[in-house]
């Protein structure tokens, strides 16, 4: 079996990506819908192969804070994942669960950093099922962190993960809401042997 | 006023007095400079993971501590710097997220400023100054007038070392 590297990635599995990012976009859609109880849109997940060294550009300009939140996964396959947002998404999600005045920008505190840990935590379930429903593998997430920092500091966590095994580098873009909408990016980082493990589930050869 | 030069992740550049060099939001990375005082020289690498040699598609060497180093002291050399007026200062390797500390991933940041001790040790240049670890990004500038390392992080006065 050929040694699978995301410097010759297969379209196939730019694909299965592309497809983990439309229903668990979908999936994460329908949690937030009942708990900010509004109706919610989605677009269709763009899927973007990079030079891991770019990533720290890729979402917005480098010392622009964002939010991340990371989670490891075990199980069938071990790795981690990771789902980010520009300020205006989170605070627009956190005033909707908080029930605060939806122009409000003050800082997160301690409520709402933990409100934003529960909301990474639908989303990241959400992309997580998708992912074990279309491989029928057992993925366990671990708790989620969060950090609110430099995107380029955000990014670095999976840019030098990606970095351990090619130069490129893996980001699915998502765009979900009702009037407004909520820009995501999700990070799928298998580790080098949980590739093989997914591919191989999807009777994908490599 | 002199230039302010960009360095990216996986990059390495080398300036001289006016101009500074910078790399905004360091997170595990580390920004590790090389500075010539008598000439005004300074130099600034911004590699990702400690060791070329454990990783398989090593090519780019600014993307690896143990090249990158190497490096930028060759391009210092280049540039009419002396070796034996060169100290380092390092700043970076912040652990981003909380996770569990046995991940190869997760204790990234530590690894790559040991990393940056253990070949600053074996090239015999001083390492004077460090800012590493904990859990923030920072944004640094290397003035090549003064060789003052300035770190910004986000609700954090600035601070120069």
């Amino acid at each position: 079996m050929a040694e699978f590297s995301l410097d010759n990635v297969n379209s196939m599995y730019m694909d299965v990506l592309r497809e983990i990012g439309n229903i668990g976009a979908g999936n994460a859609t329908t949690s937030l819908a009942s708990m900010i109880n509004s109706k919610i849109d989605m677009n269709v997940p763009k899927v973007e192969l990079m030079e891991a060294s770019k990533l720290s550009t890729a979402i917005c300009p480098e010392e622009e804070i964002i939010v991340g939140i990371f989670l490891e996964v075990k199980h069938d396959i071990t790795g981690s994942m990771m789902f980010l947002m520009r300020m205006d998404s989170a605070h627009y999600l956190v005033n909707k669960l908080m029930g605060k005045d939806p122009e409000n920008r003050d800082d997160f505190d301690e409520m709402d950093l933990s409100a934003m840990k529960e909301i990474g935590n639908i989303i990241a379930a959400s992309y997580l099922s998708a992912l074990s429903g279309l491989t029928n593998l057992t993925i366990a997430p671990s708790i989620p962190y969060i950090a609110v920092d430099m995107a380029a500091s955000i990014l670095s966590v999976p840019a030098i993960q990606f970095g351990q095994y090619g130069n490129n580098a893996l980001l699915i873009e998502t765009e979900f809401g009702d009037d407004y909408m909520i820009n995501g990016y999700f990070i799928l980082m298998p580790e080098e042997d949980s590739y093989a493990t997914i591919l191989t589930s999807l009777g994908i050869q490599m | 006023m002199g230039e302010l030069i960009k360095v990216g992740m996986a990059d390495l550049k080398v300036a001289k007095a006016p101009d500074t060099l910078t790399t905004l939001g360091l997170g595990s990375c580390i920004g590790l400079t090389l500075y010539d005082p008598v000439i005004k020289v300074g130099g600034m690498v911004h590699y990702m993971l400690p060791d070329s040699t454990k990783i398989k598609n090593n090519s780019n060497i600014a993307k690896f501590g143990d090249t990158g180093i190497r490096e930028l002291l060759r391009l210092m050399l280049l540039n009419g710097a002396n070796r034996r007026r060169l100290v380092a200062k390092i700043a970076g390797g912040a652990q981003m997220f909380a996770m569990s500390g046995s991940s190869a991933i997760g204790n990234v940041g530590d690894r790559n400023a040991e990393e940056a001790v253990l070949i600053l040790r074996e090239l015999g240049i001083p390492l004077i100054a460090r800012d590493t670890g904990l859990n923030y990004g920072r944004t640094v500038e290397l003035d090549c007038s003064t060789g003052q390392y300035l770190i910004k992080a986000v609700g954090k006065s600035s601070k120069v070392i």
